[in-house]
């Protein structure tokens, strides 16, 4: 059968398969009026499942393939109250879904300053300039005909947690903790690229600049770049997502989302740093004491417990594993210690493998609940022996009107119903 | 010069550079030669942003008045008419930093004028960036640091003047990372009296939380 293209292959509809299968579905249907008892007896055996009793889809059914449509909730979602438009905005990672280190592409956290751009790669440039030897402008084919490299890093927005300063006030693990995602980055070490424009000795900083509508650029010391930096391409096994940067972004391994420029299109390098309205009016912190941090690039160590949280409470007394994850922008996760009862006593949890420098890193303990109220606390410690602050400790010292850099210790409360709440401790 | 002669020039100093600045391991400048060399047209095009110094201002003015008439066109519709905001668009204007809930604006909180003209021309108006001339971004920032009582109304913007403007906030930035300003320990038994352990706040019934099930939520009154 000849087809045009876009045009739908009729014998589909007409297949007595296809049929069979549209049938059977209205039969599950009807039956599933029926009540959940009955179709949670139907569901031993000796009864056979009806997918276990009919042809499913074939190959290419779906040529990209999609998650099952029985996980359609777990989506990226966002806080409507939070900012003014969708265009500059954020949304936030399912945590509490994510079973490994790498987070889904599909659900990585999104930050837009001025929306998705939708770069087409045949056109997209990368220029390099200012105090270099040799200017040059590199498209998509050269960038990747260079020596390549894949690391496993998270990304975490500053604000991640920002919500939570003053009080506990968002009732789950996906909105207080969902602006941090991990992924496999493959592209080219940025000191390839530094080194083939050949760098004056005067260069100090570097301006990096995205091909957004926000033209989003910070700066940064050209050390960091030299050191662990990549311009990266591929995320997960695939190209970058849009919502990531697609076709290349940078990749600033342990330092805040924002500086971790999408849609890269230009790196200058300079003497000094620019103070672009991204490192001065925001992503800057407002201490106590009327004073203003800038340039906190670094993510210090941090931790949640991913389950039991709000959205996936206890079912009944028992045994089960606390689980959660763990990272630092300074290297490895070296510990993290669990407490049950608002931080009296602690136990050190099991770091899943792999443990790698600048990722997330799973954590796992086993926990028998009595019933009673608990209040679950993880404590994550990284290999520089830097210890997760609680939030009183921030709070001493830095106030209340910082914004970024929460990264405190979370405590969920559970209650004898097995519910569990986002609370804080004084 | 001829062309040679300059060909000659360049690879020596090409040569030159190679031998002053490659450290040992590193591939010396145009290695594996892919792209191309940039002109100075494409820098000039593309190299937009400012720093406090003025590098990167274009030539071009603009005055207080000008900015008026601009920045009603351009931006009173999200920032208010005299910059005091609209809906939950950025206020422009006055705020204090002090107090228990500080209004960070152009003027209580910018550090650098530079910055207001490198994010107006780069990132404004929201839905259509980069797309005022020069004079026309140096008039509303003009406005914008005299609505601030910042400069005076007989005050033009332009690359002479910009990077001379004291912002009044500016000396309480500190530009290097105090951190870590934390000691939390790995204390694991008795490390604090069970009957300290006490709820400070709780996000329930607070009702500030989307649904995290079913589709998207608006949190619009149903």
């Amino acid at each position: 059968m000849k087809l045009l293209s876009g045009q739908r292959p009729t014998g589909i509809e007409t297949d007595p398969e296809r049929r069979r299968f549209l049938t059977l579905g209205a039969a599950l249907g009807a039956s599933a009026l029926a009540g959940d008892t009955a179709r949670a007896a139907e569901s031993y055996p000796p009864t056979d499942a009806p997918w276990s009793q009919m042809l499913g889809p074939g190959v290419v059914d779906k040529p990209y393939g999609e998650p099952s449509e029985f996980v359609k909730d777990v989506i990226r979602r966002n806080v409507p109250w939070l900012t003014a438009t969708p265009e500059s905005s954020v949304s936030f990672t399912p945590l509490q879904n994510q079973t490994g280190i790498i987070t889904p592409n599909g659900l990585f956290f999104e930050r837009y300053h001025a929306g998705r751009a939708n770069v087409d790669p045949a056109q997209h440039k990368l220029m390099i300039h200012g105090l270099v030897e040799r200017p040059i402008i590199l498209s998509m084919q050269d960038i990747q005909r260079f020596p390549s490299l894949s690391r496993i890093h998270f990304i975490e927005c500053p604000a991640n947690g920002g919500m939570e300063w003053r009080a506990a006030q968002l009732n789950s693990l996906q909105f207080t903790h969902g602006m941090v995602s991990c992924a496999e980055w493959t592209g080219v070490k940025l000191s390839t690229l530094l080194e083939e424009v050949g760098l004056k000795k005067e260069a100090k900083w570097a301006l990096v600049e995205g091909a957004d509508a926000a033209h989003l650029a910070r700066s940064l010391p050209v050390e960091k770049l030299l050191d662990d930096c990549i311009v990266a391409y591929g995320q997960n096994g695939e190209a970058l997502r849009p919502e990531q940067g697609f076709p290349v972004r940078l990749i600033v391994p342990g330092w805040q989302g924002n500086v971790n420029i999408k849609w890269l299109r230009r790196i200058q390098i300079g003497d000094q740093p620019w103070f672009t309205r991204e490192e001065t009016s925001k992503y800057t912190e407002l201490m106590a004491d009327g004073s203003v941090r800038g340039f906190t690039w670094l993510i210090y160590a941090k931790s949640v417990i991913t389950f039991p949280c709000p959205e996936k409470p206890l079912k009944e007394p028992g045994i089960y594993e606390i689980r959660g994850l763990a990272w630092s922008g300074k290297g490895k996760i070296k510990a993290v210690d669990i407490s049950t009862d608002g931080g009296v006593t602690w136990e050190r949890a099991q770091l899943e493998q792999p443990v790698l420098s600048k990722a997330l890193t799973r954590f796992t303990l086993e926990w028998r609940w009595d019933g009673k109220p608990a209040l679950l606390q993880s404590r994550a410690v990284d290999e520089t022996g830097f210890v997760q602050p609680t939030i009183a400790q921030l709070r001493a010292a830095r106030g209340v009107n910082g914004v970024y850099n929460n990264n405190s210790i979370q405590t969920w409360q559970v209650k004898p119903d097995g519910s569990v709440f986002d609370v804080q401790l004084a | 010069m001829s062309s040679s002669r300059k060909f000659a020039a360049t690879l020596l100093l090409g040569i030159v550079a190679a031998s002053t600045c490659v450290l040992a391991g590193e591939r010396p400048a145009g290695y594996f030669g892919y792209g191309r060399v940039a002109t100075e047209a494409e820098v000039a095009g593309w190299a937009i942003s400012v720093r406090p110094d003025g590098q990167g201002l274009p030539p071009g003015e603009g005055t207080v008045n000008q900015g008026a008439d601009a920045y009603t066109e351009q931006c009173s519709a999200c920032h208010g008419t005299f910059g005091e905001g609209a809906e939950r668009y950025p206020k422009l204007v006055g705020g204090s930093i002090k107090g228990d809930r500080p209004e960070p604006s152009v003027g209580s909180y910018w550090p650098f004028a530079t910055t207001l003209f490198d994010y107006i021309n780069g990132a404004m108006p929201f839905p259509a960036p980069h797309q005022l001339s020069a004079d026309q971004v140096y008039a509303i920032t003009a406005y914008i640091l005299n609505l601030n009582n910042i400069v005076g109304s007989d005050f033009v913007a332009n690359r002479e003047t910009l990077p001379k403007v004291k912002m009044p906030y500016r000396d309480r930035f500190i530009w290097k990372d105090p951190r870590p300003d934390t000691k939390n320990t790995e204390c694991m038994n008795d490390c604090a009296d069970p009957a300290s352990v006490r709820i400070e706040s709780t996000a329930e019934g607070k009702e500030l939380t989307p649904r995290t099930t079913g589709p998207l939520d608006d949190m619009k009154p149903k």
